[in-house]
């Protein structure tokens, strides 16, 4: 009998089925990002257990009762322990949560609203702006800070981060900001921006260009406390933000004529996005450089994982981006006895192989784009 | 619901008007086939009246309220679109696809409600198998059906098609094509679907616009419209029109050299 000419029956026949398996397939889902959750967790304290030479065990009741207000005599070894744990090595763990949860959220969006599996945070052009700005900084001296060295590096980073994003909106404005227009303006700033770095590095001396350089490759080292509120509360806002659009970030994946059909101005949601994302990328890679594939990688792992939906691939993103970089910064202590690599460099190591696991992977099992 | 169509005008370019003074009115319940050769602006048309195209002149009435004036979201409900094709970059399951539909209608999370209108549509698709597969491992037809059920779940007075049996075998094109004529009673809705198989829509349609070069060649119930003249004027064909139960049924003889094209190789 021929499908579509029958009947639907006022019974819901395999209704009830179709319920229990979308929910059962939630469930599988919270139980992902739980399980991620977990993992991330046991990261951290083996961290901070790597990072002190000391057991598991010994790792998590310092974390513990630290948090719980324990208190020890000044200098004892003890004290020490919980002084080096949260003074030296927690910091750049915050940090990689921070900074991984962002990228991750960054790249998760501007996939989604440039329909593009490879695209990343930086797709606007975005980091070759915060390393012009540095390398301005280191090379030139010239600052948007009153004072010149970390914080005027950091302000440059900042500021200039945001002037491609800004040519990206703009002129994307007058000619209509398809998601191809959107990454060839972004590729062409970054040419663009890229030619300006290394002709400043050319001119400068063999010290200042090893500090350039080295700027630009991605660390979580030697970050303060003090450095965490304000990208904290940029990657806190912005996922908060994203997760009240999560179904918006599921029309504009099925292009933009499907999403405007189904009620959402695509191109007024994309320069939304755009603004916000240039605004929270801006505010990680000020401080930690520029970190590679966690904002394009860490998106597919979560859909690999728990499916398409913006819903819980945004929180899974998060807890795993967080995860991919406080492992590749543990791993960036113990490369070498006598230097930090830094974490940039891991996450190319590790995440170069790691996706193209996951594309050989595809062929056997499902597709991750 | 009444459409009216005013002296549309659109051009992707300034100077190069895809669709030249457009005036058209369609009143539902009725099944609409627009049929014409390719790039005569057949899905631009469709995309003039649900706002995804904004017109470069004259006006776009749904009820008498030109759409300008209404909020795409407002459209959105009651509107439905099947797009040609839809994006399936990324790996979304089936029953997620099609609860999208509910989105002019619901905001924050689906509700029990909105899932069983989803199980319905599957249901008069016959792909309720397929619910939980992701959209990007299922055939070209599958996938076809499933954008056929987000457009039901809109539960929209208007439903436009463009080219909907695209990707469907022969058995699938007339169950679809029968299906929406029996939706556009059983709903009272307007349906109106682009296509390229002229024996269908004459067939299934209860009207038939035929657009050519830049406007509306002519329109009507099939058995007007659905003649030798018209489609060598418009298609360039060579064929003959037999009557089958009462509808036309076209017999295609020879493809005709048209004015200012460049040949294809035909072979010797």
């Amino acid at each position: 009998m021929d499908e579509c000419e029958q009947n639907v029956p006022s019974a819901m026949d395999g209704y009830d089925r179709m319920v229990e398996d979308y929910h059962a397939s939630i469930a599988r889902k919270i139980l992902v990002l739980s399980t991620s959750i977990v993992v991330l967790i046991v990261l951290i304290i083996l961290s901070c257990a790597w990072g002190t030479d000391n057991s598991f065990g010994t790792a998590y009741k310092a974390i513990i009762d630290h948090i719980m207000g324990k208190t020890y005599p000044i200098r004892s070894w003890e004290w020490w322990q919980d002084h080096y744990i949260w003074q030296n090595v927690m910091p750049s763990i915050v940090v990689s949560i921070i900074a991984g949860a962002g990228l991750a959220v960054g790249g998760m969006v501007m996939q989604a609203i440039t329909h593009n599996p490879l695209a990343d945070p930086y797709t606007t052009g975005i980091s070759s702006g915060a390393c012009l700005g540095a390398v301005i900084a280191i090379l030139i001296g010239f600052t948007f800070a009153s004072t010149a060295g970390e914080y005027g590096i950091l302000s440059n980073a900042f500021i200039f981060s945001l002037i491609p994003a800004l040519l990206v909106v703009t002129i994307s404005r007058r000619v209509g900001n398809s998601p191809s227009t959107i990454i060839l303006i972004g590729i062409a700033v970054s040419y663009f921006f890229g030619g300006m770095i290394t002709f400043l590095m050319m001119m400068s001396d063999p010290i200042k260009m090893y500090e350039a350089y080295r700027w630009q490759i991605g660390s979580v080292t030697g970050i303060k406390w003090g450095d965490i509120p304000f990208m904290a509360t940029a990657v806190i806002i912005t996922s908060i933000i994203t997760y009240s659009m999560t179904s918006k970030l599921d029309l504009m994946m099925l292009g933009d004529d499907s999403a405007k059909s189904l009620g959402l101005n695509a191109e007024q949601f994309r320069t939304v996005c755009l603004v916000m994302l240039s605004v929270l990328i801006a505010s990680i890679i000020s401080y930690t450089g520029i970190i590679g594939f966690v904002g394009l990688m860490v998106p597919h792992i979560a859909r690999f994982l728990v499916g398409g939906k913006s819903f819980f691939v945004l929180p899974t993103s998060m807890v795993i981006g967080s995860a991919v970089l406080v492992f590749a910064n543990m791993v960036s202590h113990t490369i070498t006895f006598y230097t930090e690599v830094p974490v940039g460099i891991v996450m190319s190591f590790i995440g170069a192989p790691f996706f193209l696991y996951l594309i050989l992977r595809k062929k056997s099992q499902r597709q991750i784009f | 619901m009444h459409i009216k169509i005013e002296n549309l005008d659109f051009g992707y370019e300034p100077n190069a008007l895809v669709l030249k003074n457009i005036n058209l009115e369609l009143t539902g319940p009725k099944f609409v086939s627009i049929l014409g050769p390719n790039g005569v602006g057949k899905s631009t048309l469709i995309h003039c009246i649900n706002k995804i195209l904004v017109p470069t002149g004259g006006r776009v009435l749904i009820d008498g309220v030109d759409v300008s004036d209404i909020h795409i979201k407002e459209i959105a409900k009651i509107i439905g679109y099947v797009p040609y094709s839809a994006n399936d970059t990324f790996p979304l399951s089936v029953i997620d696809t099609v609860l999208m539909g509910r989105h002019p209608h619901s905001n924050w999370k689906s509700q029990d409600s909105d899932l069983k209108i989803v199980y319905k549509a599957l249901r008069t698709l016959g792909i309720t198998h397929l619910s939980m597969r992701p959209l990007n491992e299922l055939s070209a037809g599958q996938h076809q059906k499933v954008m056929l059920a987000r457009g039901l779940v809109q539960e929209p007075k208007i439903l436009l098609l463009d080219e909907p049996t695209a990707n469907l075998d022969i058995r699938h094109q007339i169950s679809v094509t029968k299906m929406l004529r029996r939706l556009s009673v059983d709903r009272e809705i307007l349906v109106i679907m682009i296509s390229h198989d002229i024996n269908i829509a004459a067939r299934y349609a209860d009207e038939i616009i035929i657009l050519s070069e830049g406007g509306v060649y002519t329109s009507g119930k099939p058995s007007e419209v659905i003649t030798a003249d018209n489609l060598k004027e418009v298609y360039g064909v060579e064929a003959r029109v037999v009557e089958d139960n009462g509808r036309p049924y076209v017999i295609l003889d020879d493809a005709l050299p048209m004015d200012g094209e460049e040949q294809m190789w035909e072979g010797n």
